[in-house]
Formats: structure tokens, C-alpha cells, sequence
């Protein structure tokens, strides 16, 4: 079998407070993965994170990169690993480019090598441009950028992004998750943990969902998605509607005088919906899902465990 | 990592500290050339005028030394404690946490700096003293060691307090409430042999008097205790705070959860 990228066994934190973090993980992302990480808040996304990073110490549990245990090989693991966290945290009275330039040092590149990949990160990531600025004076979505690229600057082979397009636009947000893409096809194994949902169900093939410190679902993203039994679609009218019609084997509700809205389950498709549609000469001008499907179902599996706990 | 990566990862940390206060030199270099030519001004020519020669040499001579090593003590600790603690308060020490670094390096780092600010105060301090006050440097390599191993010593408890601060009240509370009254009593405008006999014997306790005697016996060949001695101290402080820092990073204190 090849080494898996990271190997999480039993994994536990405990806080000095007496919080207990995690309860015992295991997960393992294989090598060359897009994997999403999911979670409410507090659910342990980011300890788990922390811990890989050795920026949390863990309670008990093991934890291997690319076949370095963290407590045998540390430096050997961390070597593989580039961290995007979810704070800016670098320093802000620093030229943009320093601060690549200085990850770089403390992986033991040296300082021209280190320029040319900055160069290198920092174009690719549109922030040439402000190479020389303090790094206080770029954008939110600059610095989440500034962060990837310091993050990528000793070329690792794992890349772990906590949130990397939390308060971005989604213009810039799409032509992040197109390099993320990229550099996932070049073999980066990426592990992403983001809020946005529509993110991991575009971005990755693999999913883990954690609440309250355990590992809750780990599937393929298309395993998780063919469980969804019902979409709820929402129809704008082409012209105004005074009730709601009668559909029979759709239950349909009317929003207003030009929207419906109506659950679909997956084994009935939409054709007879939109012929009874067309009998009762009600006419769609378009239709959406009402939520993201990935969406649905995490919001669903987030509630049933509260509900069992 | 091996022994070249770490040496790269050490220049990078030098590097990128000696550059923070060169940046800032309005803040860091300036104000302790304004601050001892004013302790020059005041107490070397306006007073010192008044008082008769010390062990030999002008009051404005004796001082001298003191107020030298007095800006290195306090610029190399201030250097790593402001340095460490920002790097904790923006989060950015978790640049150097998640790479391979040993911890050994980010402190040898850190230290580094400081000592590096504590020198280029050191020379532009000396610089203003011989504006006012004739120096012949009696032992110039024992002044070196001494300025760079004090440098050293300090750097690393700057280290420690940086470590432990939590707060910005942190890190002003050892600076005011000991380090600035150990530095004062340390002899730099008196010498002990001055004092009455139960505050002679008290000075002894106090680690500065040894390094401010020893560098004034380096330039002016005066000391007021055995410069063995005051060696071994300096040496035994470097090796005891050394030992402490490399603890704390190891156990993750103030940094790692």
C-alpha cells in the first residue's frame, strides 16, 4: 500500500481548561487528494490542524506525514507540510516579499534560490506587483494570498489550507480555487477546511466532516452527494400566479405571486413536474437549486449527531 | 535539516532581526545617543566639572564605561523582549514554529539580534563618549568579549521575558522595576569603594556591577572586583539563561497550545 499523505490514529487534545477537542480521530488522506475538512465551529477542525502543525501538542493519538511520525521524525514531517491558517499571522511592518523570502530561510533554502521561488509564487498569485509594500497595506484577500505563497515557498508536499477564501470576493475566491486546482494536479496533496461549502464541492474529491471532536462522515465527495434523496428547486415564473397550482406527486409551495418552490425527490426527475407545469400553461422562465447540495446534507449530518449526543 | 540548512535558517533569523531595528533606527539607534550625551552634558561637564578625579582618571572619564555598556545592556534586552513578544502578539513566531527549525536556532536567532543592536549601540554610544571624554583602551580585546558576552546575557533574558509576557504591561514591568535599578546601582556613576560598607557587600549581589567593572577595566584599567570572577558570572548567567530558554520553547510556553 503507498504512504498515505497523513495518517491520524486515535487521536485526542484535551485543553489545560478540561476542553476536550478531540476524542479520538482517525483519518487518513491519501497521497495527491483534495480533501475537505468539515466542521461547525468548535468542532475540532482547527486542532486537528494545529496538531498536524505542531502548533498544538496533542493528549494522545499518533499522527504520521508522508510516513514521519511526529514524535519520531518532527522535523522530517514538518518539512513536508505548508500551513495556510485561518488568522493572518505574519508580520505586518514586512515587505511582501520578505516575508516569502524569510519561510524560506528557516527551511534552509538559500537566499537566491529563495527569491527566484518567491518571484515565482508571488506572480502566479498576482502579488509581484506589491512586492516591496509592507504587508499591512495589501488587501484581505492579498494577504490571504501572501499567505499561500509563503506557504508553498519550500515546496511541500502536503498543503493545508484552514479557510484560505474567508472574506475574499468571488472573483479573486475563483481564481484562487483555479491555482489550488493547478497545483493539486502538479501531485500537492491539499486538505481544505472552508466554510463555503459550494468551495469543497467544487474543489475536492474527498470529505471528512468532524463535529465535536469526532470524525462524523469520511467518504468520496460523489458517495456523500448520491445520498441526497431530495432537491428542492425554485421556480421563477414567467408571469404572475394568484395560487398555488396542484401538482400531483410534487409537493409545491408558492413564495409569490412569480416564485414556487418545490422538493424534488431523485428517483422522479423533473420532466413530469414540468409537463403538468405546461398542462396548467404556467410558465418557467428558470429554475435553481434553493441550497447547495453539499450543503443540505452537512446541515443534515451535523444535526443528527447533535441530536445523538 | 542538516548542519547547512540550519546555518541558513540562523543567517535568515539574523538577518531579518538586524533589519527590524535598523528600520526603526529613529527608535532604536537614536534616542540612546541623545540619552548619554545628555548624561555627558549633565553629569560629566556640568557636575562632573565640580567633582574631583576618580581612582585617577576625570569624573567625565569614569562615567564613561558605565554609560557605554549601561545602553548595550538595555538595547539588547529590549531588542529580543519587543522582538520575541510582537512576533507572539501577531501570531508571525508560528512562521518559525511550523518549519523544521530546532529550537536551539530560534534562539541562537533571536539572541543574535539583540546582540547585533546591542553592538551598534554600543559603537554609536562609544562614538558621543569620545566627544567628551578622552579613552585609551586599555585592554581592547577583554572590552570586546566583555560588551559582546554581556550583549549575549542580556539578549537572552530580554528572550525569557518575551516568552513569558502576555500582555504589553509585561513587558515594560521587568525593564522599570529591575533591570533600570540594577543598572543605576550597577556603579556606573560611583564606585563602590564610595559606599559604606553594608552597601559595598550588598553591590556584590548586584550581576551588573561585575559587568560594568569589567568593561571599565578594559578601557581604563579600573575595576572595583576581580575580573576572573566577574567572567565566570557572565559565563555562568549565559549558560543557566540559555539552558532556561531552550526549556521553555521545548515545553511550549506562551506559544504553543
Amino acid at each position: 500500500m503507498p504512504t498515505p499523505a497523513l495518517a491520524i490514529r486515535g487521536l485526542r487534545k484535551t485543553y489545560a481548561n478540561g476542553f476536550e477537542a478531540l476524542r479520538g480521530i482517525d483519518l487518513e488522506v491519501a497521497e495527491g487528494e483534495f480533501f475537505a475538512l468539515l466542521g461547525p465551529n468548535g468542532a475540532g477542525k482547527s486542532t486537528t490542524i494545529g496538531i498536524i502543525c505542531s502548533l498544538v501538542y496533542k493528549t494522545g493519538g499518533a499522527v504520521a506525514v508522508f510516513g514521519h511520525d511526529l514524535d519520531r521524525e518532527l522535523s522530517a514531517a514538518k518539512s513536508c507540510i505548508g500551513l495556510v491558517p485561518q488568522e493572518f499571522n505574519f508580520n505586518q511592518f514586512e515587505p511582501t516579499i520578505e516575508i516569502v523570502v524569510n519561510q524560506a530561510g528557516y527551511y534552509g533554502i538559500p537566499r537566491d534560490l529563495a527569491y527566484q521561488r518567491a518571484e515565482n509564487y508571488l506572480r502566479q498569485l498576482g502579488l509581484w506587483e506589491k512586492r516591496r509594500e509592507m504587508a499591512r497595506e495589501l488587501s484581505g484577500g492579498m494577504k490571504r494570498r501572501l499567505m499561500i505563497a509563503r506557504a508553498l515557498v519550500h515546496e511541500p508536499k502536503l498543503l493545508i489550507l484552514d479557510e484560505p477564501t474567508a472574506g475574499v470576493d468571488i472573483e479573486i475566491r475563483r481564481s484562487m480555487w483555479a491555482f489550488l486546482r493547478d497545483i493539486n494536479a502538479q501531485g500537492i496533496t491539499i486538505i481544505l477546511t472552508t466554510h463555503y461549502l459550494e468551495e469543497a464541492e467544487n474543489l475536492c474529491r474527498h470529505i471528512a466532516i468532524i463535529d465535536g471532536g469526532k470524525i462524523i462522515e469520511n467518504t468520496r465527495m460523489q458517495t456523500l452527494l448520491g445520498r441526497l434523496q431530495t432537491e428542492t428547486f425554485v421556480l421563477n415564473l414567467r408571469r404572475p400566479l394568484a395560487q398555488s397550482p396542484e401538482i400531483s406527486a410534487y409537493p409545491i409551495r408558492r413564495i409569490d405571486e412569480y416564485t414556487l418552490e418545490v422538493d424534488v425527490d431523485r428517483e422522479q426527475g423533473l420532466n413530469a413536474l414540468f409537463q403538468q407545469l405546461s398542462a396548467q400553461a404556467i410558465e418557467i422562465a428558470s429554475l435553481r437549486n434553493k441550497a447547495n447540495r453539499l450543503e443540505e446534507l452537512f446541515l443534515r449530518l451535523v444535526d443528527r449527531q447533535e441530536h445523538a449526543l | 535539516m542538516n548542519i547547512r540548512d540550519h546555518y541558513i535558517a540562523l543567517q535568515t533569523i539574523l538577518f531579518k532581526e538586524t533589519l527590524r531595528f535598523l528600520r526603526i533606527w529613529i527608535q532604536t539607534l537614536l534616542p540612546p545617543a541623545i540619552t548619554t550625551a545628555l548624561y555627558f552634558i549633565i553629569f560629566g561637564q556640568l557636575i562632573g566639572a565640580q567633582l574631583g578625579p576618580v581612582d585617577g582618571v576625570s569624573y567625565t572619564q569614569y562615567i564613561a564605561p558605565g554609560l557605554i555598556m549601561m545602553a548595550v545592556i538595555t538595547n539588547a534586552y529590549s531588542n529580543v523582549m519587543s522582538s520575541f513578544f510582537s512576533a507572539k502578539f501577531q501570531r508571525h513566531i508560528e512562521e518559525m514554529l511550523v518549519s523544521p527549525l530546532p529550537n536551539a536556532i530560534i534562539v541562537l536567532g533571536f539572541v543574535g539580534g539583540g546582540v547585533m543592536r546591542g553592538l551598534a549601540v554600543g559603537l554609536v554610544v562609544t562614538g558621543i563618549s569620545l566627544f567628551f571624554a578622552d579613552l585609551h583602551w586599555q585592554h581592547p580585546g577583554l572590552t570586546l568579549a566583555v560588551i559582546v558576552l554581556t550583549s549575549v546575557l542580556f539578549a537572552l533574558a530580554g528572550l525569557i521575558n518575551g516568552i513569558f509576557a502576555k500582555s504589553f504591561d509585561d513587558i515594560s514591568l521587568i525593564p522599570t522595576f529591575v533591570l533600570t535599578p540594577l543598572t543605576y546601582l550597577g556603579g556606573i556613576f560611583y564606585s563602590v569603594k564610595m559606599l559604606p560598607p553594608f552597601w559595598q557587600t550588598a553591590s556584590l549581589f548586584n550581576p551588573i556591577l561585575y559587568m560594568i567593572n569589567a568593561f571599565r577595566f578594559g578601557i581604563l584599567g579600573l575595576s572595583d572586583i576581580d575580573i576572573y570572577l566577574a567572567f565566570a558570572l557572565i559565563l555562568l548567567f549565559i549558560v543557566a539563561l540559555f539552558t532556561y530558554s531552550l526549556w521553555l520553547l521545548y515545553r511550549g510556553v506562551g506559544v504553543r497550545n
